[in-house]
């Protein structure tokens, strides 16, 4: 049986949106060399964004001394996205799913981001330690070529 | 980077044209917020979005959109959105943002779609 090789990858950034397009980028690059096209890296930068945008408002609430880090791990089978903090974790689980027209009923632009990366990924949870760290973990499969 | 966004605004008669360019995201939406909040402020309330030159938006940019419509709707005007490149519409596309927002190909055809339906009220 053939072994997977596994590549990764890390960055880590201070917790301020002005690095949401530094941390796009990274995952940009290694999406693109994990063989994702264009209309695919789009939307991974969009999950990325997502998330660490909840990281930098949520579990930081916009503490720029704080830090989040981005893994990024690719096979041949898919691309795996991890997202760190040791800040406030939260329930995902109490995250409501609602449509468009709702959201804009009840102005709470802020019940997007989950939707979207829950719309863009194949899978996305969390793993939690509380008090330690919070690990959002967000997986796409990679196309066959 | 030294302008990741930026905001070239016409008008024509009544209807304020508002160019974007660059990226909208969480660090960005506020000049955006400011932008479309100002033009209420002066009751401009017919704005064309032309997207031409925007490379990107996520949640917090289609937030400003979705955050002024029903106050701009009250206010019989609206918030109509062009020129968006295929790549970009994509993430407007996976929200149905159509469903609620005039989406038109460019600023001549969303001047039009302003005659035939200054308010679109679906």
């Amino acid at each position: 049986m053939p072994t997977t090789i596994e590549s990764k990858f890390a960055l880590s950034v201070p917790s301020s949106t002005k690095n949401l397009a530094l941390v796009r980028d990274f995952v940009n690059k290694v999406a693109a060399q994990a063989g994702f096209g264009e209309t695919e890296l789009i939307k991974l930068e969009l999950a990325i964004d997502e998330a660490c945008t909840n990281v930098i408002k949520h579990a930081y609430g916009y503490d720029t001394t704080r830090e989040v880090t981005i893994r990024a791990i690719f096979d041949d089978e898919e691309l795996r996205l991890q997202v760190i903090d040791n800040g406030l974790g939260f329930d995902p689980d109490a995250v409501r799913e609602e449509d468009l027209k709702q959201l804009i009923v009840d102005r709470r632009s802020g019940g997007l981001g989950m939707q979207l990366m829950k719309l863009l990924m194949d899978d996305v949870h969390y793993e939690i330690s509380p008090g330690q760290k919070n690990e959002l973990v967000m997986i796409k499969k990679i196309p066959k070529k | 980077m030294p302008n990741p966004f930026s905001i070239d605004r016409t008008t024509q008669e009544d209807i304020i044209i508002l160019s974007i360019e660059g990226y909208l995201d969480a660090h960005t939406a506020p000049k955006f917020e400011e932008t479309i909040q100002s033009e209420i402020d002066k009751n401009n309330v017919k704005i064309i979005v032309e997207c031409k030159n925007l490379t990107y938006i996520s949640s917090a940019g289609l937030g400003v959109f979705m955050g002024f419509i029903e106050e701009i709707r009250d206010k019989e005007g609206d918030i109509k959105i062009c020129g968006l490149d295929p790549k970009v519409k994509q993430i407007f596309d996976i929200l149905h943002f159509e469903t609620i927002y005039d989406i038109l190909p460019d600023i001549q055809t969303t001047i039009i779609r302003f005659a035939e339906c200054p308010v679109r009220k679906d």
